[in-house]
């Protein structure tokens, strides 16, 4: 994303600026301090799974390799010749609001792959090491395909490894598999689709993951079907010294609904990792996608060593009566870079975002939505939500552009800051380009702090420091929350908790 | 219940509390009345333990036990409530949802299980009756947006929700109408047992009219300087402060 800073400041009406108590009593400053030492990531384990790595490096035979490795049809090897092409001209994005030493492309390995997975494998045949792993993360596939009826493609490093559900989903016509998979069985729709909303020269990371992308998941859900249930993926990083690089398309045709899941966890480690993902999504004449993601990526230690480096490009694409629904939340990274956007192309499209973006100790985040208005009678709603805790930076950075033809649209957005002691800070970066006269777009913006007075209030009401944040903070995020799927939600609202932990401010 | 021994009390470098005595007793309602500055809300604070306000000499005991080394929310499960002259906002947290927090919260502390849904919406039910509080106002976010009244009559249900062994309202008559002050001290009223304190934290005797007090106090330049009956109440009312001093 490279927005163009044009701000039409007139356009913009504050409804509502907050800012409360900024004392911090004694007590509660060395508490910080001591329990954000004391505090660990949750997820941090590794797996020791046999895998199969590439060398470090990136040239044109790796991704040659990449793509034999996965025996892909020439069309496909050429695509990503390509993409790496481009890539190669390309310099590395410097505008976003966080500060990071550069990686080192030619130090990371683009393939990773546990050494037992078979694409032709059952869940019954997986890696029993690595069921374990789902059950540290608190994900039992059984569970899942008993009680919550979420049909779930797991992608471990660079492969994805069991799909459960394919046979339930493919009776009503919808295909849910890895992409790699898809591009063997489906090329048609691959080919169609792909790189057509994230173009390979849309921006650096978006190339770089065109070259080198492993696997990740695809949907496509027939016309006139509702997807019985939740779709989901779980991404997990677990080699060192690798990236992982996931493309997810999603197609909804004409008058379907799909609502997907995507879950982020990966082991502490000391060095960065590199994530660069690309998701895409297609809702075509009256379709409906909601996307939510809950992203706990290992942020990074107390001292601001380690953490993945999140860098992401996620658009979807509304025609006519379509609607995309964004909704995230994001605890994890050492940087977060992410825009999940939408094309309002058709007449009476409808684009929505609702985030919650959590920062603690050296952790950076630059997020936000572009809501491209095109066609006639658009609508899109952003609700942006950051806490702010530790010595972190949090952003929020969003694009609202009306295009001339587009007659009647409408644009809401609220952005709200919460700050959670001295030493983090909260920005937001809101951009509007209106070209049409008719357009009416409103912006409101709060920040506020979690006062002294709030948590004795709650104090005296019986209720310890650490639930009062927890209360406090769930309560901010709420309208956010609420947009989730029911049992996403209950997961958020631990994740909050445990970011936070220790965080009083 | 509440023993207070020669109470000193300062917020930062300034010494407000100065040596205050005060015992009050099971089932007894106690009045402290004193012009602005005389240190009441500071011994509301100091007895509900907010660090800001540090004793430096002297004793808080509740039932025999001193409490001075208690954070706030143990003193809280021990029975103190305080009812604020200022409640704070909670955007997003509905009142109800505060509630249960709260009151699991000290059931937790107590060692009991939290309480069962059914049970908790029945007490719902019966204190908001109490209190002529409209069901929709408890989905509301916490004082967020209450009027003056809205939010003294929110403490007042929380306190009917708790059930707190000593209660303390600050200030709890200002900024309310005649009836929302009527209901609040009708709602207080019918909480008062033999086995609960009040203590009333007031300007203005108003609110003793219906709130009647077995002792009123007058709080002047951080001691209790004078105690009487329920006439002292209206004594002041008519010769002001200075009369006092």
């Amino acid at each position: 994303m490279q927005p163009e800073p044009v701000v039409v400041e007139n356009l913009f009406h504050c409804k509502q600026q907050k800012f409360k108590g900024i004392v911090m009593s004694k007590y509660t400053e060395d508490d910080l301090k001591k329990e954000l030492e004391t505090k660990e990531y949750e997820y941090g384990f590794y797996t020791d799974i046999e895998s199969d790595t590439f060398p470090k490096g990136l040239n044109e035979d790796i991704v040659r390799a990449i793509s034999k490795k996965k025996n892909e049809p020439q069309w496909m090897t050429d695509w990503r010749l390509e993409a790496y092409r481009i890539w190669e001209q390309m310099d590395e994005p410097e505008w976003a609001n966080i500060q990071y030493k550069k990686p080192d492309f030619q130090e990371i390995s683009y393939y990773s792959a546990p050494k037992k997975a078979d694409p032709n494998k059952t869940l019954d045949d997986v890696d029993p090491e690595l069921l374990e792993t789902f059950k540290k993360l608190g994900i039992s596939l059984e569970e899942q395909k008993k009680l919550s009826g979420v049909a779930i493609d797991i992608v471990v490093d660079s492969v994805s490894v069991a799909t459960t559900f394919k046979k339930t989903l493919s009776e009503k016509g919808i295909i849910f598999c890895p992409i790699s998979e898809a591009i063997q069985e489906h090329p048609e729709l691959v080919k169609k689709y792909m790189g057509t909303i994230v173009p390979k020269t849309d921006n650096y990371y978006a190339a770089l993951n065109s070259a080198v992308f492993t696997d990740g998941s695809f949907c496509y859900i027939p016309k006139g079907v509702q997807c019985p249930m939740e779709l989901s993926t779980y991404f997990r990083i677990n080699e060192g010294g690798t990236g992982q690089f996931e493309r997810t398309l999603v197609i909804a045709d004409e008058s379907s609904y799909v609502s997907y899941l995507e879950g982020c966890t990966a082991p502490a480690r000391d060095e960065n990792q590199l994530h660069a993902a690309v998701v895409e999504l297609i809702a075509l004449d009256n379709a409906e996608i909601k996307y939510s993601t809950v992203q706990n990526w290992y942020p990074g230690d107390s001292k601001g060593k380690g953490g993945v480096f999140n860098f992401v490009t996620k658009r979807g694409l509304c025609e006519t009566n379509a609607k995309i629904s964004w909704t995230q939340v994001e605890t994890g990274s050492a940087i977060t870079w992410k825009y999940p956007s939408c094309i309002l192309k058709g007449n009476n499209a409808v684009g929505e975002f609702y985030s919650i973006a959590v920062t603690n100790n050296f952790q950076q985040a630059d997020t936000g939505t572009k809501m491209i208005h095109l066609g006639k009678n658009t609508r899109s709603t952003i609700i942006s939500k950051g806490i702010s805790a530790g010595k972190s930076q949090n952003s929020y950075r969003g694009l609202v552009q009306i295009n001339s033809r587009a007659e009647d649209a409408r644009n809401f957005s609220q952005c709200d800051s919460l700050l959670m002691g001295d030493q983090c800070g909260a920005h937001t970066f809101p951009y509007i380009e209106a070209k049409n006269t008719t357009a009416q777009i409103e912006h409101e913006a709060t920040t506020s702090k979690i006062g002294e007075d709030q948590l004795f209030y709650c104090n005296q009401r019986g209720i310890d420091t650490e639930k009062a944040i927890a209360l406090i903070v769930n309560g901010f995020s709420k309208e956010v929350l609420n947009k989730l799927p029911m049992e996403f939600a209950v997961e958020a609202q631990k994740l909050l908790e445990i970011s936070l932990e220790g965080s009083v401010g | 219940m509440l023993k207070i021994e020669n109470l000193h009390a300062r917020v930062e470098d300034k010494e407000i509390l100065k040596g205050l005595n005060i015992e009050v007793k099971p089932g007894e309602v106690h009045a402290i009345m004193g012009p602005n500055g005389s240190g009441k809300s500071t011994l509301a604070s100091a007895i509900a333990g907010r660090e800001e306000y540090e004793v430096t000499e002297g004793e808080i005991a509740l039932n025999g036990e001193d409490i001075r080394e208690l954070s706030p929310e143990e003193r809280a499960h021990a029975g103190v409530f305080l009812s604020f002259q200022y409640p704070v906002e909670i955007p997003g947290v509905t009142v109800t949802n505060f509630i249960k927090a709260s009151i699991n919260e000290s059931r937790k502390a107590k060692g009991l299980p939290e309480m069962p849904a059914k049970e908790m919406l029945q007490m719902i039910r019966e204190k908001s009756e109490l209190l002529e509080i409209d069901r929709k106002f408890l989905s509301r976010s916490l004082n967020e947006g209450f009027s003056g009244g809205e939010k003294k009559r929110n403490e007042i249900f929380q306190m009917a929700m708790l059930e707190p062994k000593l209660a303390i309202l600050d200030e709890t008559d200002s900024g309310l109408d005649i009836d929302a002050l009527r209901i609040v001290a009708n709602g207080v009223n019918k909480l008062r047992s033999k086995e609960n304190a009040v203590i009333v934290i007031t300007h203005y005797q108003r609110l003793l009219e219906y709130i009647v007090p077995d002792y009123v106090h007058v709080l002047y330049n951080g001691k209790i300087v004078k105690s009487g009956g329920k006439e002292l109440a209206v004594e002041l009312e008519e010769k002001g402060y200075d009369w006092i001093k």
